[in-house]
């Protein structure tokens, strides 16, 4: 309040009525700072100082204390820690997939037939909402396995395999359709199903993270 | 109304004394024979019955918490042997909560639609108005938390699905769905924290009632007719007139919940909801609650995601903007027969928005063929049905309301409230 007092000061609406304005006020101001006797310019810039000084400190606690309340919501420190899981892909037989859980979200590993290759591989360069060549999504030498995080890149249900006009997966809840490589063909998902890091142990052991 | 005086003569000396300490009682008093018009009609009493759902809400709910086990493990069991086998009369407890909650939005759109019709978000009272969009808003985060609560298969992924809704956003949107999972997906810590705001948001809401309440009595309700009040003449004492009304109501409501929670109480529920959640299965065929699947099939019917979440915000949005969407002086549709066609029109396409949502996104409308496919779906699909239905429903708010607002030619408007109740209860002598 004060510190507006040397412009357009709160003292001097109650005169302000007629004339000129900024001369009526400034004589006000200084005829009321002349009258305070302490309530001098410097006091009262001083004041501002103090006011602002506290609010600022103020703020900067609220926000020291909001944070811990917000951050709290983060994934604790054993839902981080979970570790990278080992699978032996001789479980999976050749033309079919599993789905198991890795850090508690849904992964495919799917055996894919030559013929799910060649179908991924012809359509490289078809128009695409998230272009990606099918070998940039297996790992080189393993174009038969390919391991992608089986939630729609939509709201996150896991897609049905042998959905929709493109040979692979169709989402059940908003009708987003994938292809054999998992990219987005259709619908409403913005992104082909994520890649997620994994290596070869063996030919037949994978280790997922 | 706002210079509405008080009434209230303390009586006894304790009254007295009381009274000018904390003057509660006449407070109380002041609520009772607050004046109300005389020609406030059924659809006015649903108020009354919102506050009585509330209220079963809340006792219900603190009850099954003395049940519920709110760990990943146990949450399921508690609820499905522990409460609905175990617990005596938890079936019926949970029945009525369950159900309640379909109960509760039942009136709550009927409560809005009335203030739809009735022009009753209009000057004086849109704080009134935008009070009651907060507590809607309430409503639906806190039913769709509690409807996670089972932790069965529709509880997880409806879920998934809708904390997913907020990762459309670019930048920050993994970051705010990691912050509300507590984990790389939904899982034990989203069930917690649910929980725990499950149990928070009604006392929010009854907070908000109570502002609600607050801004309702400073102008004073609306009335079917729309004209404000004007004199003595056309008010009554809120007690006993609208007590009786509004107990008669509540009465005729609870018979029909009676019979939603002892003749179907599974009538709402999805058989997928007994089986518990798996992170690894969706269900073949997921979809909300009936009160949430208008919104649900606009966001189906955009085929892109992040505009698809902000038109599904958006349609709840236009709920807050109509005060400024609609400036006509005319409150009542009752006076505005254009208004009141398109408004009926826009409660059809509401319902088909519903079914369109219940359905699946490439279902045919009309039995038989897709039709010619027109960009992704058929003609005949549940997909461009709602893609219509979205667009009117946006239509009547953003092009059809502020034009109406400006060149509607509304039929005259009685001078007083009380003019139209009297004339009509006079016809009959004629």
């Amino acid at each position: 309040m004060r510190r507006e007092a040397s412009s357009t000061g709160p003292w001097a609406d109650s005169g302000a009525g007629s004339g000129t304005l900024s001369e009526v006020r400034t004589s006000e101001v200084s005829e009321s700072v002349a009258k305070a006797g302490a309530d001098g310019p410097d006091d009262a810039g001083r004041r501002d100082f103090l006011y602002l000084a506290t609010g600022a400190v103020g703020v900067a606690g609220v926000a020291a204390v909001a944070w811990p309340l917000i951050d709290q919501l983060n994934p604790a420190a054993d839902t981080l820690a979970l570790a990278s899981i080992e699978y032996d892909l001789t479980k999976v037989p050749l033309g079919s997939e599993v789905t198991i859980a890795w850090r508690k979200q849904p992964v495919f590993i799917r055996h894919r037939t030559p013929d799910e290759i060649a179908r991924a591989v012809a359509d490289d360069h078809a128009p695409m909402k998230d272009p990606a060549t099918d070998a940039s999504r297996v790992k080189p030498g393993h174009a038969e396995w390919l391991i992608i995080l089986a939630s729609c890149t939509h709201l996150g249900c896991v897609p049905t395999f042998k959905g929709g006009e493109y040979g692979g997966w169709a989402c059940p809840c908003h009708g987003s359709v994938y292809d054999t490589s998992g990219r987005i063909r259709k619908g409403p998902a913005p992104k082909n199903l994520y890649l997620f890091p994994y290596t070869f142990l063996s030919d037949t052991k994978v280790k997922l993270g | 109304m706002t210079e509405h005086k008080s009434t209230y003569e303390p009586k006894s000396g304790f009254e007295r004394w009381l009274d000018s300490r904390l003057p509660i009682v006449r407070f109380s008093a002041d609520l009772m024979s607050f004046p109300t018009p005389r020609n406030l009609n059924y659809w006015y009493t649903f108020g009354g019955i919102l506050a009585f759902c509330l209220v079963v809400q809340i006792v219900t709910g603190i009850v099954l918490a003395m049940h519920y086990d709110t760990s990943e493990a146990g949450a399921f069991i508690s609820v499905q042997r522990g409460i609905m086998r175990d617990v005596n009369y938890g079936w019926l407890i949970r029945g009525i909560h369950a159900n309640g909650a379909s109960m509760f939005f039942l009136a709550v759109y009927l409560h809005i639609l009335r203030g739809m019709y009735y022009g009753s978000y209009k000057a004086p009272r849109e704080v009134l108005w935008w009070i009651g969009c907060v507590i809607y808003v309430l409503m639906m985060a806190t039913a769709f938390m509690g409807y996670v609560l089972p932790w069965g298969q529709m509880s997880f992924w409806g879920a998934k699905v809708i904390t997913n809704l907020l990762g459309a956003f670019p930048v920050v949107g993994n970051a705010i769905t990691t912050l509300l999972w507590g984990g790389f997906s939904v899982g034990g810590p989203t069930l917690n924290r649910f929980f725990s705001l499950h149990y928070l948001l009604p006392f929010v809401i009854a907070g908000m009632v109570a502002l609600h309440v607050w801004a309702l009595h400073v102008p004073g309700n609306n009335n079917p007719t729309g004209v404000e009040v004007k004199s003595d003449h056309d008010t009554l004492p809120f007690h006993p007139y609208y007590t009786v009304k509004d107990l008669f109501a509540i009465m005729v409501f609870v018979i029909l919940f009676a019979v939603v929670v002892f003749f179907i109480p599974d009538a709402f529920e999805k058989v997928d909801n007994n089986v518990v959640a798996n992170a690894l299965v969706t269900p073949a065929h997921i979809v909300p609650e009936w009160y949430l699947l208008p919104f649900y099939a606009i966001l189906r019917a955009i085929p892109d995601k992040l505009s698809g979440v902000l038109a599904l915000a958006g349609a709840i949005a236009m709920l807050f903007a109509l005060p400024f969407l609609d400036q006509n002086k005319v409150k009542s549709m009752r006076y505005r027969p254009a208004a009141r066609m398109y408004f009926f029109i826009w409660i059809v396409f509401c319902l088909i928005l519903g079914w369109c949502g219940s359905q699946e996104p490439q279902g045919t409308v009309i039995p038989g063929g897709a039709g010619p496919v027109i960009i992704d779906y058929g003609i005949n699909s549940v997909t461009w049905l709602a893609r219509v239905s979205t667009a009117y429903y946006f239509a009547y708010f953003l092009i059809i309301t502020p034009l109406l607002a400006m060149s509607e030619k509304t039929l005259p408007v009685p001078d007083a409230l009380f003019m139209p109740v009297l004339s009509k209860s006079a016809a009959p002598a004629e």
